[in-house]
């Protein structure tokens, strides 16, 4: 077979096509969107009808597959690491009801930050719950642990977390794809009241879950995931996880490291590869793309035993992603150095699109805020979260998907009336629902101006769950009629945009106001789209 | 044979279609590659970068170290010194547009920016602009620079027109020729240079 040139991302995705998926769940978040989006546009994946439409948000789309699992079938999850946040509770539970059918549960982690509100580091979740979890290093292994994580998940029983940081998510190279693995017939668990966890059902399936736990470490040695590669100078050991291991053998000329090296892949952690290295070396460095998850456990703490090194110790810094010559110095090698930065680089930071509609919007609450002391609008993620940055300058908070809303009854009821929350339309749907209800229940004194671009921007301009559902979407959770605004963000309206504001924001109650322009990067290939089909219909003809 | 390229940009600016074609064309002569791509956050205006590794051993690391870039190939000027902490001090080689891409308040004068790349040992500066509107359109100005760099990539010419025909194979014939014609003016151009 040829060798496909894939993302990690799209290696996942093609390696859980091959592993037999029926649906894979998801909510786009950078670095893991565009799993989702290959399997959308996958020829293969659409003929056998794998379900890959968006879900409202994470937890949504973990239950969906969780609901998928117990009907005996393959499912899988993606989502951005902060994602597993909101579907935490559905996820630690699917640890305890096990799986029926295959549950392979992404989180894309992205240390550094590119993209992210932290860097938080998804293997906490994985131990947390108590399931396996896989850590590929390059393109093929993550071809290859997404297909061996649903034989993990359903030889055992278990939900398998499958972790990936952003560096390899968004990094290319060649994939070669092993036979396709078929789905699975609609099966119900021969348990009907596996997942049902009332407290004395949930013991028992508790037990069960820690009764597998040697099982799967046991797994961890025999999977050839995890690697112990001798090294002749035993003055040192050193664990490499997932692609650190990559930036660790770069620096050695065709990778030979003169070190014993454990190359991890695959947790639970077997304690006796780590027994082996503690017991044949002086010190152990860690080298691990994200928390010092693996450094803590072996330092213990009291760090009563032999040196361990890494990012809490200091040889490796405590904040942000690998490289290779942070790897290096740690590893106390010299590195190279290219030519000094030059003063005329200036910083060219990330802004909203020329023409977007947030910049009418954001413009016209600047202008109605005037009158008010500033420092009253709380936001939301997503493109119009840039508005925080000059010369707007319109924000005052971006803290957690659906957070405008409920901070700003928060800050309403501590007396900072108006208080505005600015959202977006798929943010708004993904979890803004409940807060404007818990805003009407409790006759909040806020405004929220929802930006309805039709889309959701900010990665890259997927369907949003809300698109024509906004005002209804209101209504129904009770915001009065005559206090749902719709205004149209354009330069030309700024002014009667302003008065409507303006009239809102004096109103003492829940009040709405649908700022409703299509994103134009959306709009533009829409237009290109429908140009393509139409020259397509007149060639027909 | 290993080369390790950072390609610069602003977003939008085709950065990509430069990666996919190196490495179409390295793929064609049997080398190895791994590419790393950015996406999100950063493609609204701001600063792009990708790193582009070709060799014909097996690739470790996605991310070049620092100071061990062989090249930099950016398509806008300011853009192509950000990255020269990343260069070879000894070997690297910057090829870049000198058409500057102003959506910053405080961007900087052209001369300082080319006095500065002009510094450097090795390097092409191109007016990719004008030289892909003379082809037939400005939107060739990505491949008028991969053209410029393409004599220091170890590839074999035949491979980067065969990559473009391939690459551009699905936007029609015109597009094809408009690109191929871009390839080679920016060659030209590096070749008188040196
Ligand atoms: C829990 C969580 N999931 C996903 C993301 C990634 N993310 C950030 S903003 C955004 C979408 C925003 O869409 P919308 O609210 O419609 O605003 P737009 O970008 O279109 O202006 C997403 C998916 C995140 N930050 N947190
Ligand atoms: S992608 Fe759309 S919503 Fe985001 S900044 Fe650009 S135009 Fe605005």
């Amino acid at each position: 077979m040829k060798k496909l040139l894939l993302l990690g991302d799209e290696a996942i995705a093609q390696g859980a096509i091959d592993a037999g998926i029926s649906g894979v769940y998801a909510y786009p978040g950078t670095p893991s969107t565009e799993i989702t989006e290959y399997i959308q546009a996958s020829a293969e994946a659409r003929e056998r009808d794998v379900k890959s439409k968006w879900s409202t948000n994470e937890k949504t789309a973990m239950e969906t597959a969780i609901g998928m699992s117990y009907a005996g079938k393959k499912s899988l999850v993606c989502m951005k690491h902060v994602g597993l946040n909101v579907a935490a509770d559905a996820f630690i539970n699917s640890a305890i009801t096990g799986a029926n059918g295959g549950l392979v549960v992404l989180s894309a982690d992205d240390p550094s930050m590119h993209s992210s509100q932290n860097e938080q580091d998804s293997r906490f979740y994985g131990r947390f719950a108590y399931v396996p979890i896989l850590e590929p290093s390059n393109q093929q292994e993550a071809y290859d642990m997404a297909r061996y994580a649903f034989v993990l998940s359903e030889k055992y029983g278990v939900p398998v977390l499958l972790r990936i940081t952003t560096r390899l998510a968004h990094s290319r190279s060649g994939v070669l794809r092993t036979e396709s693995a078929t789905e699975n017939e609609l099966k119900l668990p021969s348990d009907l009241r596996q997942f049902v966890l009332l407290p004395y059902i949930a013991r028992k399936q508790y037990n069960t879950l820690l009764a597998k736990q040697d099982a799967l470490e046991e797994d961890a040695i025999t999977s050839g995931f995890n690697k112990y590669i001798e090294g002749n100078d035993k003055s040192l050991g050193i664990i490499a996880c997932g692609i650190a291991y990559n930036y660790l053998i770069e620096n050695y000329e065709d990778g030979k490291v003169p070190y014993p090296v454990l190359k991890i892949g695959q947790y639970p952690v077997p304690k006796k590869m780590l027994q082996k290295l503690y017991d044949s070396v002086d010190e152990i460095l860690v080298l691990e793309e994200g928390y010092p998850i693996l450094e803590e456990l072996l330092r213990g703490y009291l760090n009563l035993g032999k040196k361990i090194k890494g990012r809490m110790e200091g040889s490796v810094p405590r904040a942000g992603e690998l490289n290779p010559n942070i790897v290096a110095k740690a590893l106390g090698m010299g590195v190279a150095e290219g030519f000094d930065p030059a003063n005329v680089v200036k910083g060219r930071p990330p802004k909203l699109c020329d023409g977007c509609g947030h910049w009418d919007s954001f413009a016209a609450l600047n202008e109605a805020m005037k009158s008010y002391s500033p420092g009253r609008v709380l936001s939301d993620i997503g493109c119009y979260t840039l508005s925080a940055l000059p010369p707007l300058q319109a924000i005052n908070s971006c803290v957690d998907m659906g957070a405008s809303i409920t901070m700003a009854i928060g800050a309403s009821e501590a007396g900072l009336i108006p208080a505005v929350a600015a959202i977006g339309d798929s943010t708004f749907t993904h979890s803004g629902i409940t807060g404007l209800l818990d805003a009407v229940n409790r006759k909040a004194s806020i405004t929220v101006l929802i930006n309805d671009n039709a889309t959701t921007g900010m990665t890259g301009g997927q369907d949003s769950a809300a698109y024509g559902k906004v005002e209804d979407i209101c209504r129904g959770v009770g915001v009065e009629e005559e206090h749902i605004r719709i205004i149209k963000p354009l330069r030309r309206l700024h002014d009667e945009n302003v008065q409507v504001l303006k009239e809102e924001l004096e109103y003492k109650g829940v009040s709405v106001v649908i700022a409703r322009r299509e994103c134009v990067q959306t709009l533009a290939r829409r237009m290109k789209l429908k140009a393509i089909e139409k020259k397509k219909a007149a060639a027909k003809a | 044979m290993k080369k390790d390229i950072i390609l610069a940009g602003v977003g939008g600016q085709g950065i990509l279609t430069i990666a996919t074609i190196i490495g179409v064309a390295a793929l064609s002569e049997g080398l190895q590659l791994k590419q790393s791509e950015v996406h999100g956050m950063s493609q609204r205006g701001g600063d792009v970068q990708s790193h582009l590794r070709i060799s014909s051993k097996s690739i470790a690391s996605d991310l070049i170290p620092e100071g061990k870039a062989d090249m930099i190939i950016s398509v806008e000027p300011m853009e192509s010194l950000r990255y020269v902490n990343m260069l070879d001090k000894g070997n690297g080689w910057l090829v870049s547009s000198m058409n500057p891409f102003n959506n910053i308040s405080d961007y900087p004068d052209l001369e300082e920016i080319l006095h500065e790349i002009w510094k450097l040992p090795h390097y092409v500066t191109i007016d990719a602009d004008k030289i892909a509107k003379e082809q037939g359109s400005v939107k060739a100005a990505n491949i008028v620079v991969l053209g410029a760099a393409s004599p220091y990539l170890g590839i074999q010419y035949e491979s980067f027109t065969d990559a473009i025909k391939s690459v551009f194979s699905k936007k029609g014939e015109d597009i094809v020729k408009l690109n191929l014609k871009a390839l080679r003016a920016g060659r030209q151009y590096a070749e008188k240079r040196t």
